[in-house]
């Protein structure tokens, strides 16, 4: 395997007594999307910020592309883009100008400059807004924008902190589609999320932060099997006495919880019939059941019924 | 912490596109319009009063620029008023404002140091003064040729120009200022609120707090002439503590030729002497107010240090 291209070591943050991020052991490899997770206050921004240069470690240190982001931080960021929690641009400016700004602090010039810009801008199809005051841009379209920033400049990887908050379903869908192509390109993706779906079906592997430690790592299907001890998730709704134990009773089935009136059961397998009959046989009244393989939710919510929260 | 690569990246395009937003902000134009209106006005109903003393002064064009007729001030001292207000109206949001539109981490995170983007915003803000008062001088000229009839002396034109570089570097000063504010204040209201607050001091109360002041911290004794001159002298160094002290003195050298240091508290041994008058060659004039000139770069510079370190310190998460 080729030398990781970002590498964290013992990376730690404090703030006064308050520690951000706490010894932290990361590599990242060459062509992932990686997902940052954990409930807010974990310590991702931080871990990013860390990442670019933007914010000093108190310890620890970092490699990202081969360089240190403390005392080589214009190389770094040469071929790292960024795109913050809720990215901003000057709203007096157009798409176009904004960009054309950035090319400039990236040292583009000229033609290569316009060049790189109207490819970029095709790319997130936003060609038609490039004239356009960022004023009168919508979430979605600032987002495309953030990203036609990281395109532009030719960075070979992006890190991207909560890019989809605050779109609309099918925002989203499309800029999925957008870094799954970004991924098709060999770009090495680094993004941090509150939305669970999302991560997992655009991550190779994920990493679960909790009070500025990583929890968890791993590929997405390694962690329902680790966590979860199995990787179906039922939900059933049911009303009677004892339906609970008596599912619970069922070979196969590993935990149950109650769930907005509803059980949540977690199986090795699809059991769907072995409940119902258990349900039934204990005079339960079945009134739905409903199997869907274990999402990443499912994980995030037992591991953090485990572990006491941050925030 | 060693690091690589210039401070200097990204100076030029950071300056390039705050020049363009100084330069097309109605707020440039409302300033534009203040000081052209004042200033024509200042030096229109000075020209009159100039006209009558043509022929007895030599430097009668210079007279254009320092005389004020009650109850208006001088243009001179129009401008010791004005400048500070464009320079803090060009820096008060300079930081800040990057933070509250959210562009900063961003900006950041492109291959340049946050000196490139203090330095370029700075600059800009600099020539964006250095324009307006160059093109405020140009046009005061112009109306002393038209309403006199008759062009500068070559000196004149010299010292009118030594006058220019000093209202330019005042005008930094308090674009320095404002820009410390800028950093150190997140809401852009209060970094402008804060730096009126010094201007008005500085403007309106400082000579007052200097008559206050000075026989507390050094009483004359009537019957003493070195107490006495003691107690000047500490007034005159608590007076020069005011950015506007400095450059009304700087421009009263420069723009009269006849002022050996009488007005500036400067007591020169040919004055003593009280042999010699009548005017200073440029030079001297230069030397004579040379530390003024030096104090006004030194809090400029004092200034900027301070907006630069703790800017430097910053988190960038707005
Ligand atoms: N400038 C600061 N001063 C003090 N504490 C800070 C500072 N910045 C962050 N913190 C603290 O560091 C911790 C980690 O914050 P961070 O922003 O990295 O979390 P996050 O995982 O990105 O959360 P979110 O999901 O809300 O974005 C939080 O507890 C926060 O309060
Ligand atoms: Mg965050």
């Amino acid at each position: 395997m080729s030398e990781p291209v970002i590498r964290a070591e013992q990376l730690t943050k404090t703030y006064g007594r308050a520690v951000a991020v706490d010894h932290l052991d990361l590599t990242i490899e060459q062509g992932e999307v990686f997902g940052l997770l954990g409930p807010n206050g974990a310590g991702k921004t931080t871990t990013i910020l860390m990442l670019l240069g933007l914010t000093e470690p108190t310890s620890g240190k970092a490699v990202v592309a081969g360089f240190d982001p403390l005392r080589q931080p214009l190389e770094v960021k040469r071929r790292v883009g960024y795109m913050p929690d809720q990215v901003g641009f000057y709203d007096n400016l157009t798409g176009l100008e904004n960009l054309r700004y950035t090319a400039k602090l990236c040292g583009f010039r000229g033609k290569d400059a316009d060049d790189r810009i109207s490819a970029a801008a095709r790319r997130v199809k936003l060609e038609y807004a490039m004239k356009k005051e960022v004023r009168t841009y919508s979430r979605g379209m600032r987002q495309r924008l953030g990203i036609a920033e990281i395109v532009m400049k030719g960075a070979s990887i992006a890190i991207l902190d909560e890019p989809t908050s605050g779109l609309d379903p099918q925002a989203s869908r499309e800029f999925l589609e957008l870094i799954r192509s970004l991924k098709h390109d060999g770009m090495t993706i680094v993004l941090s999320s509150h939305l669970l779906e999302m991560v997992q079906s655009i991550c190779d592997r994920v990493a679960l932060f909790n009070r500025g430690k990583i929890g968890l790592m791993g590929r997405v299907g390694d962690l329902m099997s680790n966590v979860l001890g199995g990787t179906h998730v039922i939900r059933i709704d049911a009303l009677g006495a004892g339906v609970a134990e008596a599912i619970a009773k069922v070979p196969g089935v590993s935990r149950v919880v109650p769930e907005g009136g509803r059980l949540r059961v977690e199986a090795i397998g699809d059991l769907r019939a072995d409940i119902a009959r258990a349900v039934v046989g204990c005079g339960g009244d079945l009134k739905m059941i409903d199997a869907g393989e274990a999402s990443l939710e499912d994980v995030y919510t037992r591991y953090f019924e485990g572990v006491p929260n941050a925030a | 912490m060693p690091r690589e690569g210039s401070a200097f990246a990204g100076v030029g395009a950071v300056m390039m596109k705050e020049l363009a937003d100084n330069l097309s902000s109605t707020r440039m134009r409302l300033l534009e319009g203040l000081i052209f209106i004042t200033g024509a006005g200042a030096v229109y109903s000075t020209i009159g009063a100039v006209k009558e003393v043509i022929g007895e002064d030599p430097f009668i064009f210079l007279r254009v620029f320092t005389t004020g007729i009650p109850p208006l001030p001088s243009f001179v001292g129009f401008l010791g008023f004005l400048i500070p207000i464009i320079a803090i109206a060009l820096g008060f949001d300079g930081v800040n404002g990057e933070f509250n539109r959210r562009t900063m981490s961003r900006i950041l995170a492109q291959p340049i140091y946050r000196d490139g983007l203090l330095f370029g915003k700075f600059l800009a803000g600099l020539a964006t003064i250095a324009m307006a008062l160059t093109a405020l001088w140009l046009f005061v000229i112009g109306l002393g040729i038209l309403m006199l009839g008759l062009p500068p002396s070559s000196e004149e034109v010299w010292r009118s120009l030594a006058f220019l570089i000093a209202a330019i570097a005042y005008g930094g000063v308090w674009l320095a200022l404002a820009m410390l504010f800028s950093v150190i204040f997140r809401s852009a209201a209060t970094a402008a609120l804060a730096a009126l607050s010094v201007w008005l001091l500085f403007a309106f109360f400082w000579q007052m707090l200097v008559v206050l002041i000075t026989p507390i911290l050094a009483p004359a004794d009537p019957y003493n002439i070195a107490s006495q001159v003691h107690t000047v002298e500490v007034g005159l160094g608590i007076a020069r503590l005011s950015p506007n002290t400095l450059f009304s003195e700087t421009a009263l050298a420069f723009l009269n030729p006849a002022e050996r240091g009488q007005n500036l508290g400067v007591l020169l041994p040919a004055q003593l002497q009280g042999a010699i008058s009548g005017p200073l060659p440029f030079g001297e004039s230069v030397a004579l107010v040379w530390p003024q000139v030096a104090g006004l770069f030194a809090a400029f510079i004092l200034l900027f240090t301070i907006a630069y370190v703790l800017f430097q310190r910053q988190e960038v998460r707005a």
